[in-house]
């Protein structure tokens, strides 16, 4: 009985040290944001690394995630003689949910994987201490960069995913199944809202991003510095980022959409 | 990695993303048929019920949009609906006696208001008040009537 | 005697539960190689990383050039290790850039120099190693001596005037370890600098040092001059400068008597 009340003592005083260890690591980020500001090369390289081969896997699933929401929303609707408001259906879904959400998922799968797996395996090499010791500070160097560029990258692959999915299911609703070309986009043009939606969404996924890059790169530097602990801290990184991606995309929709 | 592919390939990223958000702008969402308040006038109508009309509802004539609501108020003298409706410049012509009502689009679609144009010589101006209206029909309230006349006639038999 | 590049008092520090140092004192000369000797698992590694300032002390003093290392903030720690050069024992090169880069990679961070000349530095220390000829291999396509050759290249891209070493000889072939040996004493009478060597490799370490610490068990043993260890009363210092598989530091890690724990068969704990 003792035992299990002293590990679970030690679980959550664990917890709350890497929680608290979480947050003085982003704080350290802050701090040298401004100079990485004057060498915009270190994060051009990681907007490449972490955006740009982001990009194929968010193009190809944007495309069919579209495409499955127009066959599935067509047979829906069409039992109400609806098929009309298929475009509303899918660039709803799209620009609300699916696009935040679902390249956030990617990106954790795709970016911050590799983020966690690298930042990680220069810790377990030294790099990162080798670095110390040449008095070159890594967070500024090499974490802070990989930061701003998932912040950047994900809203951006959010709005390329949920736009390439509209057309998917234009491609599916209007040129396989015979949708009206017009009332597609009428239709999308009048219920889709431009700041309820749009707006919402981009933000749900600037959210999504810093959150991505934060818990990808805290696991990375902080991970135990061995062949295992890189492995167990990639697998946390997936797993955290999705968990926290999902939850916060509740409170963020009860918060924007609520009323 | 070369700079020469790492440069393009994060230009064409950021270049595409925009492409994508100002895709979701103009096409996808209501930006590209958004009224302007620049090349636009005010019109009000008083309604004794506005049923489900919302703000942005569209404002038709013969079916086809010249506007949108701008503004649902209540007038608590008049004890009425106050409707701003925003209409296109381009759309000057209507006589003073035109009429606005509610209407239904479909069976459960959403509400909308149609003006149709009266007979009279002289145009509404910006801020002028539309005199005829007809409010919006309340589901409930044609069902009972429905009910009380059936049950009427039953009665009176 | 000229005063001490570090000066190390009552040092304590601790690994969790496990105590690493229990009050060491240490003094390092000026222009001279110094080697610290001992176990492996003595924390000989950790004793570089907190002259560094990597890690901080239980309690204790730390003076680098008079310095308390202990005391100094984040910027003035930073500030500190531009005058000192440090060699992992991994190498610690930064993989995903080549030799010239990663050699050039300390004068970029800390210097304004011209390009032209940062080129020309970069093969003037490549060329001390005798690797000017590799510097467009990436790290992953060098041997482990000249990954470890590159990372002394960078230590000392900056001219430091102190330079630590992580077990330079560990692993290494024996042409490896004879030009580390050579590269070692030259680059220290050559630029006068004073190198700190952590080394369990005694024959090598022995061949360049200038005074030796023995530590083990968080206590510094003996300290004094090669030949005079040689000759210590200490049966300890002896028994590891020789090599000899028993004696005061017993072969077997603490048990349980070995008769005892065969008998309890598969009943144990």
């Amino acid at each position: 009985m003792l035992d299990v009340l002293q590990n679970l003592g030690r679980v959550t005083l664990g917890f709350f040290q890497r929680l608290g260890r979480g947050h003085l690591f982003l704080l350290q980020i802050f701090a040298t944001i401004p100079g990485v500001l004057l060498r915009p090369r270190l994060v051009l390289t990681q907007l490449y690394a972490v955006g740009v081969l982001t990009l194929l896997i968010i193009l190809v699933s944007g495309l069919f995630v579209g495409m499955v929401m127009g066959l599935q929303g067509y047979n829906t609707l069409v039992d109400f003689g609806a098929e009309d408001s298929l475009g509303v259906m899918v660039a709803l879904s799209l620009v609300r949910e699916l696009g935040p959400v679902v390249a956030a998922l990617l990106f954790a799968g795709r970016a911050g994987s590799a983020l966690t797996a690298e930042i990680g395996l220069m810790k377990a090499t030294e790099q990162l201490s080798g670095m110390e010791m040449m008095a070159v500070d890594p967070i500024q160097r090499v974490v802070a960069p990989r930061f701003l560029a998932a912040f950047i990258s994900l809203p951006l692959l959010a709005v390329i995913f949920s736009a390439i999915g509209v057309y998917g299911g234009y491609f599916v609703g209007v040129d396989l199944l015979g949708v009206d070309d017009g009332a597609f986009w009428a239709q999308m043009q009048d219920k889709v809202d431009l700041r309820g939606d749009v707006y919402n969404g981009v933000i749900k996924s600037v959210v999504f991003g810093f959150v991505a890059g934060w818990i990808a790169l805290f696991e990375g530097y902080d991970a135990v510095p061995t062949a295992a602990g890189v492995s167990r801290a990639t697998t946390r990184t997936v797993v955290h980022t999705s968990l926290a991606v999902l939850g916060l995309d509740f409170v963020l929709t009860a918060l924007m959409f609520g009323e | 990695m070369n700079n020469r592919t790492v440069e393009i390939g994060v230009g064409l990223f950021v270049a595409l993303g925009i492409a994508a958000l100002f895709m979701l702008a103009m096409q996808v969402s209501n930006l590209g048929t958004f009224v302007s308040a620049d090349d636009s006038y005010l019109l009000e109508a008083g309604f004794e019920n506005i049923g489900g009309l919302k703000v942005r509802s569209p404002v038709t004539v013969s079916g086809v949009r010249v506007g949108r609501v701008a503004a649902i108020d209540y007038d608590d003298e008049a004890f009425e609906a106050v409707v701003t409706l925003r209409i296109k410049s381009s759309y000057d012509g209507f006589p003073e006696d035109t009429s606005a009502s509610i209407f239904t689009a479909g069976l459960l679609g959403e509400q909308y208001i149609a003006l149709e144009p009266g007979g009279s010589m002289d145009n509404l101006a910006d801020g002028d008040r539309l005199q005829l209206t007809q409010s919006a029909l309340v589901m409930e309230q044609i069902i009972g009537q429905f009910l009380y006349s059936t049950s009427a006639a039953k009665s009176g038999e | 005697m000229t005063e001490p590049v570090v000066q190390i008092r009552g040092l304590q520090f601790a690994h969790g539960e496990r105590m690493i140092f229990d009050g060491i004192d240490l003094d390092i000369a000026p222009g001279r190689v110094t080697a610290i000797m001992g176990p492996s698992g003595t924390g000989k590694t950790t004793l570089l990383k907190l002259i560094g300032g990597q890690l901080r002390p239980l309690s204790g003093s730390i003076r680098v050039y008079g310095e308390e290392v202990t005391q100094l903030s984040r910027k003035g720690l930073y500030q500190l290790r531009k005058c000192m050069g440090m060699l992992f024992q991994s190498g610690a090169l930064l993989t995903d850039i080549n030799v010239f880069e990663n050699v050039a990679y300390p004068m970029r961070e800390h210097t304004r120099l011209p390009k032209a000349l940062i080129r020309d530095l970069v093969l003037m220390k490549l060329q001390a190693v005798g690797l000017r000829g590799a510097s467009t291999l990436m790290p992953s396509e060098l041997s482990g001596g000249m990954a470890r050759r590159v990372a002394l290249a960078r230590a000392i891209a900056l001219d430091p005037s102190m330079v630590m070493y992580d077990e330079p000889f560990t692993g290494q072939d024996p042409i490896s370890m004879g030009i580390l040996v050579k590269l070692i004493r030259e680059l220290n009478d050559a630029l006068g600098m004073t190198s700190i060597v952590v080394s369990h490799d005694v024959r090598e370490t022995a061949a360049i040092a200038d005074y030796i610490y023995l530590l083990s068990q968080g206590k510094v043993i003996e300290h004094g001059k090669p030949e005079a260890l040689r000759d210590s009363s200490l049966e300890w210092s002896r028994q590891f400068l020789e090599g000899r598989p028993d004696g005061p530091a017993a072969f077997h890690y603490p048990a349980p008597d070995f008769r005892d724990d065969l008998l309890r068969g598969g009943q144990s704990k």
